[in-house]
């Protein structure tokens, strides 16, 4: 499989400027596995992160590109340096006699929280990076899982040490 | 400063900008514009017939000049039309501004009458687009266009207008030198790798230049011609570098690629150093890009960060201004111990001009026929290679490049990266009001120059007395040749038998035509028309079946030529 990039840019935050970046993977067939955007502090300035998959030539062209767009302020390619990613799930889970005991076990063993409950469901919280919660979902699926929604990867630069 | 209509701000900007030349088509949602166009005698506009017309006229008058060319449409329909002139711009780095009408702002997404997204069209084909949606920021957005178009990588700027923001009124306020935090462009190359860059080629045993839009683009022709001089390093240039060296000088290879020389071609196949400047590899030129320039090491130069190692890693990248980078190249080498360059490279020197005593560019003449080539090379003579050339997309661009031998930039307008028929006759009239009393002459085929036919009307109504010269050949020359060489002769609709007089034509429109049939007519058809004050159109009927030579198929490597 070919090498997976975790990408955060730097945006204006003014209409139009997400479609600047999709439509440039699309249109030079750049792939996105995730994305997520929002406000940062400065109110006049978004911050992407995606998730891109590629060879480092194309790697490379994808940040070359991104940089070329006008609204883009900054680029950095978080894999190539130490950094923390979180993805977060959603899911409602049946829960129903036996199983209710079981769910809320697997949740405390992830850390999930529970979010919303009802006579025979929980809605779980689960944060983590991606094969975490690949891992919960897949032991949630044997319960049956009723509905899921997940946001795509965030990611972080971690502090410099001394 | 009193209150001004957004009307009333545009066209001031476009004054404050330096624009003297518009080209468009009005429209309902531009009728503002066009009211207050009537009071500003300093804005010369010229009504196309045809949106496209106006942003290929556009892009000519900015390569003619070095100027930023200025397109006006209306919305809808006037905005659409302009998509392929943009495209065109865009693929070949061309400033130009283009200003559309829109639905007033309330409108917007309601699906109106003449309502379209054109922001959203043209987003991957401008360098960038805007709305304006706040009349408090319209002065500093066309401004920025201006800016952005003309500064880093030139490219069209599109700025979307609604109709109610033409119409708003407020105490203007317009900026000074415009910034951008999110936009740099390097001028300045690293000095370091301009030094590693130097060491290289002056290891080198055969160098090769490979130069291209960006030395017409950033004016680095004395530059270029400087280190080409000093070194003895022989240069080829894609379609978009004719004219960035002399095309008369010994060191000149002819083009490379696809069409290119023998000698250009076998050059790349065979040199140790390939010192790309202002180019980007594109298809056509590389060929099969494993097999291109496989014995070099490559130095690429280009403003654009996003051209370097993008189709061909390259050794050592550089980022910044060609012009300004030949420069650092320059002082350099002043620096360096005198050698005896000549004697030194005359081993390479020789072995190259082998290969053109082997393979010149050539063609079979005819005493009966007029060979397409030879209606070039009687242009080029009779003009001395002084005009400015407008060419179509072709069989006939290619001849215009392989025998009308340019000497100077900014002599050569063709629609390069797009290829888009169609170009060349709007393209010539923008040069021609660029360079009123220069010669300007579209090199066209029978195909292509039907495709902006009624832009005649305008050279006629403004007295821009542009020169068409049709290689009338009765085919779309082009692909008929694919066809004819790859395809075993189907020819598959491409015959364009079917055609009217072009004499008639011209003179419909009231132009002068003229016709050429034999070749002994060529030549006083061409100093006819260069005689006559008045836009004219010359039908020269070539031999039908001429190929454009040598040829490297598409996909296949450039030593692997077809030569006749």
């Amino acid at each position: 499989m070919e090498p997976r990039h975790t990408i955060s840019v730097w945006v204006d935050n003014i209409p139009g400027v997400l479609s600047r970046v999709t439509g440039l993977f699309s249109g030079r067939g750049f792939n996105i596995e995730s994305l997520c955007v929002a406000e940062t502090m400065d109110p006049e300035v978004s911050r992407i992160t995606l998730v891109s998959t590629g060879d480092e030539q194309i790697t490379e062209q994808i940040i070359k590109q991104l940089h070329k767009l006008i609204n883009v302020i900054k680029v950095v390619d978080l894999s190539e340096l130490d950094h923390v990613e979180r993805e977060m799930a959603l899911v409602r889970v049946k829960a129903e006699d036996r199983s209710r005991a079981e769910v809320l076990r697997i949740a405390d063993i992830f850390r999930c929280r529970v979010v919303d409950v009802s006579p025979n469901t929980y809605t779980l919280e689960i944060t983590g990076n991606h094969e975490k919660i690949r891992a919960v979902l897949d032991l949630l699926k044997v319960h049956g899982i009723l509905e899921e929604v997940r946001t795509g990867t965030l990611a972080i630069q971690r502090a410099k040490k001394e | 400063m009193k209150k001004m209509t957004g009307a009333q701000i545009i066209l001031e900007c476009l004054e404050r900008e330096g624009v003297k030349h518009i080209f468009g088509y009005p429209g309902g949602a531009v009728i503002d514009l066009y009211d207050e166009l009537t009071r500003r005698p300093n804005l010369k506009h010229f009504l196309v017939r045809h949106e496209q017309a106006a942003v290929h006229a556009a892009d000519g008058y900015a390569r003619a000049s070095s100027k930023v060319g200025v397109a006006l449409v209306t919305s809808g329909p006037g905005a659409t039309n302009t998509v392929t002139g943009i495209a065109s711009a865009y693929m070949d780095s061309i400033p130009i501004v283009v200003l559309t009408g829109q639905v007033p702002t309330a409108l917007i997404g309601n699906d109106a009458f003449q309502e379209v997204d054109i922001v959203g069209i043209t987003r991957p084909c401008t360098k960038h687009n805007y709305l304006v949606t706040d009349i408090n920021k319209l002065a500093h957005t066309i401004h920025e266009a201006f800016h952005i178009a003309r500064s880093g990588r030139p490219g069209p700027v599109l700025v979307d207008l609604p109709k109610n923001i033409q119409q708003a009124s407020i105490v203007p306020k317009f900026p000074g030198e415009i910034k951008i935090k999110s936009y740099n462009p390097t001028y300045h190359a690293n000095p370091r790798q301009v030094r590693r860059a130097l060491d290289l080629i002056l290891q080198a045993k055969q160098p090769l230049l490979y130069t291209g839009g960006g030395i017409v683009l950033s004016d680095a022709s004395e530059e270029l011609l400087k280190f080409a001089d000093a070194l003895q390093i022989p240069v080829t240039s894609t379609l978009m570098g004719l004219g960035g060296f002399d095309g008369t000088h010994s060191l000149w290879m002819g083009m490379l690629g696809m069409h290119g020389t023998y000698r250009a071609n076998m050059a790349v196949s065979h040199c140790d150093v390939l010192i790309a400047v202002g180019a980007r590899f594109d298809d056509r030129v590389t060929g099969k890009l494993e097999e291109f320039a496989p014995h070099a090491k490559i130095i690429h130069i280009d403003i654009d960060p996003s051209s370097i190692s993008k189709n061909v890693v390259v050794d050592i990248p550089i980022v910044g201004d060609c012009r300004d980078t030949l420069k650092q190249l320059n002082n350099l080498l002043l620096d360096k111990p005198a050698r005896d360059w000549a004697s030194l490279r005359e081993p390479w020197l020789d072995t190259i001009a082998n290969w053109e005593k082997e393979h010149p560019l050539s063609y079979a003449w005819s005493d009966t026929v007029i060979k397409p080539q030879f209606v070039v090379e009687k242009l080029w003579e009779v003009t001395q290679g002084e005009a400015f050339i407008t060419t179509e997309v072709g069989q006939n661009q290619m001849w215009a490049a392989q025998f009308y031998k340019f000497k100077k930039p900014r002599r050569l307008m063709t629609s390069g990266g797009l290829g888009a028929m169609g170009y060349g006759f709007p393209a010539a009239m923008g040069v021609q009001v660029a360079h009123p009393d220069a010669i300007v002459i579209d090199i066209a085929g029978d195909g292509s120059i039907l495709m902006n036919i009624q832009e005649l009307t305008t050279v006629v109504e403004n007295n821009l007395p542009v020169k068409i010269a049709i290689l009338n050949n009765a085919y779309l020359g082009m692909v008929r040749q694919w066809q004819q060489l790859l395809y075993e002769k189907r020819y598959s609709a491409t015959s364009l038998a079917a055609q009217p007089d072009f004499v008639k034509v011209a003179e419909a429109f009231g132009a002068v035509g003229l016709r050429a049939t034999k070749p002994e007519e060529v030549e006083p058809v061409i100093r006819e028309a260069l005689n006559t004050p008045r836009p004219v159109v010359m039908d020269f009927r070539v031999e039908p079946e001429e190929c454009v030579m040598p040829m490297v198929p598409a996909g296949k490597a450039m030593h692997e030529m077809l030569l006749a």
